[in-house]
């Protein structure tokens, strides 16, 4: 498939509703309220060009993913969507206008790699980020929220992989925020805490936040994403809702019967259709 | 694995992970080069400062006539003892000033030469016919034989005595250990840790919330200050029981010049980490910082009497502001009037180094 490497994954460009979308927080619903917009992104690093040329709407009360395989550009991607890193070109705004106060004020970030404050308890941990906001959840019902009320005494360097990623999206969600961005958030976790860290992702969508997730896991994706946008050499390759871009690909129905390999069509397969199979250096 | 590779294995081990550090270390050039830099920059420092001439035997203070510099009443044989070996000649700021440190066996005598004088060779005083006047401690051992120099050479010299106690080595080096304590605890306290936070990405995360730098800045310099002040309390106030530390000024004055002092020691070293994310070039760099305090800034030794442009370059460290302060509070018992030059400097410096370490502060490696 040939796209464009700027491209609008706007509601115009879906094609089906993906396996979590609600009529409530669907992208398809009369005036869908773009809440992030990025228009015209590139990142330079010395030589070498991360990000070429992106562009892309989220929409308010929407999960979108964004896929690619390592190197493809996300992860700068998402540094420059949240803040944290300027882009060498292109513009984000957010409620119409450029990153500032009031996006920090509004935004929660799970960082892929991030370190906490040492010998803090986890209540103390979430204090400390309760404290940075003007407009907050009370700590109790964060802690509630992510399953750490046992915890809440526990130094947060003696947390287990599971329960330090319950923790970092707990301070990410200390605002209340509009926009959640999960940069994988699961990588290294067992399956046990993927599942239960999905169930705390679907119920912050149940609030009606809004969430931008990068991913290695294409059931992850297809499991909590509206829509997904797949990456490669620093340019959006495709985009839509995951069952519509399965059947586009791979035939109408092909997320359900059974495919050549005896199972129907997955993510997975259209990812590797669409970025190859040869391993990324 | 054959037997002779398991014989060797911690050997072999120790060698595999002694490469690879070596290799790490040579990589770093910055710390590499900051290692290789900084012996030679301390001996060199070293050989500059101790260089020079035999260091003299006494100390005395003359007062000049008016627009006559202590190098021309020397070279106008304004009054013989000036051509004496030796000695360790120079002029006071204020003959008050002088007179007390004669009286604390600081200088060893103190000569008047602004109404009179008597020449050698024919050279001109402000009055010829009016003997000098000179004033002397007559507890001190090296006052009494710095006179006795004095009387060798003019009899009609008059004399004056001041009394007082000497002030040991300890009373006026203490001030200047804990002063190094404060300056180490607070330099390197403050800038290790925000090097360590932004290695670790924990900067990063703060960066995601509306902080601002300088509302991080002020949280680390406030509660570095709170402890170093809190220790330094605890430390001082049992030295002064212990070794009977007498401070001749005002206790609070004191307490506020040490937190100025304290608060510019750790927005120096803020200056450092805002800019560095290795800790081994910041622990360097915090180096470079300290070294010349520990040197220049009277710690160990006063700088007076040494080249005029090194006593200029130590006003430029916070640690001599902090120190001068500290021992004219102390010993002096200075009060606001005489010190707050000192406060002045020392709050300037606060303002300019939390200025220069917001306005450049990096939240994440580059």
């Amino acid at each position: 498939m040939q796209m464009q490497p700027s491209m609008n994954v706007g509601p115009a460009a879906a094609t089906a509703s993906g396996p979590t979308e609600s009529a409530a927080l669907s992208p398809f619903a009369a005036s869908p309220q773009i809440l992030l917009e990025a228009t015209g992104l590139i990142k330079h690093y010395a030589k070498v060009k991360a990000v070429d040329g992106v562009s892309l709407q989220l929409y308010a009360g929407t999960c979108l993913g964004l896929l690619g395989p390592n190197g493809a550009g996300k992860s700068t991607t998402i540094e420059m969507l949240e803040g944290s890193l300027p882009p060498t070109a292109g513009t984000i705004r957010y409620r119409g206008a450029p990153l500032g106060d009031r996006f920090r004020q509004e935004s929660g970030i799970q960082f892929q790699k991030t370190a906490l404050q040492e010998f803090l308890t986890v209540r103390e941990t979430v204090e400390l980020f309760h404290g940075l906001y003007d407009h907050t959840l009370p700590i109790d019902e964060v802690l509630r929220l992510c399953a750490l009320e046992e915890l809440e005494d526990r130094d947060n360097k003696k947390l287990s992989g599971g329960q330090l990623q319950r923790l970092l999206l707990a301070v990410a969600l200390v605002n209340d925020p509009n926009v959640l961005f999960l940069d994988e958030p699961t990588t290294g976790l067992d399956p046990q805490a993927r599942r239960a860290f999905w169930e705390l992702v679907q119920g912050i969508k149940a609030r009606g936040t809004t969430v931008l997730l990068t991913t290695h896991y294409m059931d992850e994706a297809y499991v909590l994403c509206d829509r997904i946008i797949i990456m490669d050499h620093g340019k959006f390759i495709a985009e839509g809702t995951p069952r519509g871009l399965i059947e586009e690909h791979f035939g109408e129905g092909a997320a359900e019967r059974p495919g050549p390999e005896g199972r129907p069509h997955n993510l997975e397969d259209l990812f590797l259709k669409l970025t190859g199979r040869d391993l990324r250096t | 694995m054959n037997r002779n590779t398991r014989r060797f294995a911690p050997l072999r081990r120790l060698l595999a992970l002694l490469h690879a550090r070596n290799l790490e270390f040579v990589r770093d050039r910055r710390t590499l080069g900051w290692n290789l830099l900084m012996p030679f920059g301390i001996v060199f420092a070293f050989a500059f400062i101790f260089s020079g001439p035999e260091k003299p035997l006494f100390k005395v203070g003359v007062l000049t006539p008016a627009d006559v510099t202590l190098a021309q009443a020397k070279a106008a044989h304004l009054h013989p003892l000036l051509g004496t070996r030796f000695v360790d000649f120079y002029t006071p700021d204020n003959a008050d000033a002088a007179v007390r440190k004669l009286a604390r066996h600081q200088v060893d005598l103190l000569l008047d030469l602004r109404t009179g004088g008597m020449t050698t060779e024919g050279a001109a005083a402000a009055d010829a016919t009016a003997p000098a006047h000179y004033w002397v401690n007559p507890d001190s051992p090296k006052g009494y034989i710095t006179e006795q120099l004095l009387r060798l050479n003019d009899r009609t010299a008059v004399r004056n005595t001041v009394t007082g106690k000497a002030v040991t080595y300890v009373d006026w080096v203490l001030p200047g250990i804990l002063g190094l304590n404060l300056m180490f605890s607070s330099v390197f306290g403050a800038g290790y840790v925000i090097v360590r936070y932004r290695k670790s990405g924990y900067l990063r995360r703060l960066r995601a919330t509306p902080l601002t730098a300088f509302e991080f800045l002020s949280a680390q310099v406030l509660s570095r200050l709170l402890l170093v002040m809190t220790i330094a309390t605890l430390v001082f106030v049992p030295l002064t029981w212990i070794v009977g530390l007498h401070v001749a000024g005002s206790g609070l004055l004191l307490f506020l010049l040490a937190s100025l002092g304290a608060l510019s020691l750790i927005s120096l070293g803020l200056v450092v980490a805002a800019y560095v994310s290795s800790e081994e070039l910041a622990g360097g760099l915090l180096n470079l910082c300290t070294w010349p305090m520990m040197l220049l800034s009277g710690v160990w030794y006063s700088l007076e009497g040494s080249s005029p442009w090194l006593q200029r370059m130590a006003q430029a460290l916070p640690l001599t502001h902090l120190l001068d302060g500290a021992r004219a509070i102390m010993i002096d018992g200075a009060g606001i009037a005489e010190v707050w030059p000192h406060l002045a400097i020392l709050a300037g410096m606060v303002l300019v180094f939390l200025v220069v370490s917001a306005a450049g502060f990096k939240w994440r490696v580059e």
